[in-house]
């Protein structure tokens, strides 16, 4: 079976700096892939690549089996969709507006809204739990709010691949569990195929098919959760040590936090 | 539906405007005389070959700046953009100075000059600012942005130049040029000059309402939800430069049009583009027109004991719409405005 996502070497510099060097993955239909590395490891720059955002120097990505240079971009924001690092500032769009806006790619020009966009509005709205302040414009929404909407017009546009850059990295614990509940209701229960990029090492091992590490631009890790969670690993991947406690839950292995030092 | 009702009102007041203003001024004009046709003479006169052709380039003027001013404020995310951000109304000041400053020395004069020149100077700055862009390959909005200001900082200098090489005759009309006005419209030349350019660039920019509204949440987001974020942005650019550039050719840079009407527009109506593009062409071209009669009525007097001799005694309409925008502009802040739709 064709993969809804494939990328070989890719390789990428932005002003003259190398960012991605010879990346390559699958994504395939209906999969939750969690991205990690450090900071300035290329995950934005890669999800930047994937939407076709950046140029790349090198290599191939191909998405429904067509190389991604031959999408059109109404026809690449029909398959794959972006919700892009957290922005300072929102337009005063009310939520409902915002939404609809995600429709663009399956409206032509002169026509307005039918009633299949509102209907796919409003089962974004709904499956992001988003439909409560639908009327609110976007300024009046908290960190968590905003970013559940922002997944909503994401669904909207009706992609078979979500892409998400740090969804909840600004989120306080209940607001990036909401979050990390709405991707799995998205993944199980309709098929959309996730790539989420994350510093939340647990959510990742816990919640994703398979997870894929950067650093320095290159893949440290492609594997599934356990093998994330093999001793020596994270610390390839980070370059820092960490502890292993077993979830009291499933057993299954978690980092936790070293005490500090005296 | 309050959009609507907000967009039925603008049209309505615009349509009053319009209709209302060729018979405010100096000279008293009554309907009867004005129905006996341009040939009648006298008031008639008047008010077909200067009244009417001068509301018509205010009304087409005004809704130009306001539409390009909206249209730039949405695509740099910027509320401080105007029409002449890019350096648009520097260039075609330079072109006005240096034929208004060469006639001079030359002795000659051609009564279409000052437009070709000012149209000639804002293609210039157009041209220079996108190719600075372009020879830094893509389309950064930053990189346009500081472009502009670069390029309007030092066509400005030019000037300065020429003001300061010429003698103070000709320094002052080059002054009065820069400070943009209608009262040198007679005749209809300014109308089917501008009317077709700003026609043109209008609906060109009316046409990308939806990727208006996308370009506001954000480049990357508009990208990924399907707009051709490169084309659209380079027709647009290409709509407002059409627009402001046949502005200033026939009537000057006329400042704070392009800048408020949009804001204006926006709190009465909400940020979405399909409503707010009408409602900016109606609000601006009706506040010119407004602003403009205001600047013809308001010093009758003035201009009667100076009639004949220069025509430079009405207020420049830029003192008039910076007056009476600003402070319904800072009521309309402080109100708190209505916010959503």
């Amino acid at each position: 079976m064709t993969p809804l996502l494939e990328v070989r070497d890719l390789t990428c510099r932005l002003g003259g700096k190398p960012i991605l060097h010879e990346v390559s993955f699958e994504v395939q239909e209906g999969e939750f892939l969690s991205v990690l590395g450090p900071n300035g490891s290329g995950k934005t720059t890669l999800l930047r690549c994937l939407m076709g955002l950046v140029p790349f120097d090198r290599g191939r990505v191909r998405l429904a089996g067509r190389a991604l240079s031959a999408y059109r971009r109404r026809a690449l924001a029909r398959l794959a969709s972006y919700v892009p690092q957290a922005m300072g500032d929102a337009p005063e769009f009310t939520v409902h507006a915002f939404v609809l806006m995600g429709r663009y790619p399956h409206l032509s020009p002169f026509t307005s809204t039918r009633s299949e966009d509102e209907a796919a509005v409003r089962d974004a709205l709904q499956a992001t739990d988003t439909q409560r302040f639908a009327d609110r414009t976007l300024p009046t929404l908290s960190g968590g709010e905003r970013q559940a909407v922002y997944i909503a017009a994401a669904l909207a546009q009706g992609a078979r691949l979500l892409l998400l850059d740090e969804p909840t990295t600004f989120l306080d614990p209940l607001h990036a569990a909401n979050i990390g509940r709405v991707l799995a209701h998205l993944n199980r229960d309709k098929g959309v195929a996730v790539v989420n990029v994350t510093h939340d090492i647990n959510r990742a091992a816990l919640s994703s098919h398979r997870v894929l590490a950067l650093r320095g631009g290159r893949v440290a890790f492609h594997g599934g959760p356990a093998e994330l969670m093999a001793a020596g690993v994270l610390e390839s991947i980070y370059g820092k040590p960490f502890l292993y406690a077993a979830h009291p839950q499933n057993g299954r292995p978690v980092v936790v936090p070293e005490e500090a030092q005296p | 539906m309050r959009r609507f009702a907000v967009l039925l009102v603008l049209a309505a007041v615009a349509l009053a405007v319009l209709l209302g203003a060729p018979f405010v001024g100096p000279t008293e004009i009554s309907l009867e005389s004005v129905l006996q046709g341009p040939r009648a003479g006298g008031a008639a006169r008047i008010f077909w070959t200067i009244r009417v052709p001068r509301v018509a380039v205010a009304f087409l003027a005004g809704m130009g700046l306001a539409v390009s001013g909206m249209a730039f404020q949405a695509m740099f995310r910027n509320p401080l953009a105007t029409p002449f951000t890019l350096g648009v109304a520097s260039g075609a000041s330079l072109g006005a100075a240096a034929y208004l400053y060469a006639s001079a020395a030359l002795a000659v004069a051609w009564p279409a000059g000052l437009p070709v020149a000012a149209f000639c100077g804002a293609l210039a700055a157009v041209g220079l600012v996108y190719g600075l862009t372009r020879l830094r390959k893509g389309f950064a909005t930053d990189t346009l942005l500081l472009a502009g200001v670069a390029v309007a900082f030092f066509f400005s200098s030019l000037i300065v130049c020429l003001q300061y090489l010429s003698d103070p005759f000709d320094s002052f009309r080059i002054l009065r040029w820069l400070m943009g006005g209608l009262s040198d419209t007679v005749g209809y030349r300014g109308v089917w000059t501008l009317g077709p350019l700003a026609l043109l660039g209008s609906a060109l920019i009316g046409s990308f309402t939806r990727e208006l509204n996308l370009l506001t949440t954000g480049e990357d987001l508009a990208a990924s939800r399907g707009v051709a974020v490169g084309r659209v942005k380079h027709l647009l650019f290409f709509g407002a430069s059409l627009t402001v550039g046949g502005v200033v050719s026939v009537c000057g840079p006329i400042g704070f049009v392009g800048l408020m009407s949009p804001h204006i527009c926006r709190l009465l109506t909400g940020p979405d583009h399909r409503t707010l593009t009408p409602a900016t062409l109606l609000f601006g071209g009706a506040f010119l027109v407004v602003c403009d009669t205001l600047a013809r009525a308001a010093f009758p007097l003035y201009s009667r004991l100076t009639a004949g001799a220069l025509d430079y005694t009405e207020v420049p309409v830029g003192v008039i719409t910076a007056l009476l925008g600003g402070p319904f502009f800072l009521y309309l802040l402080l109100r708190g405005g209505r916010r959503a739709t």
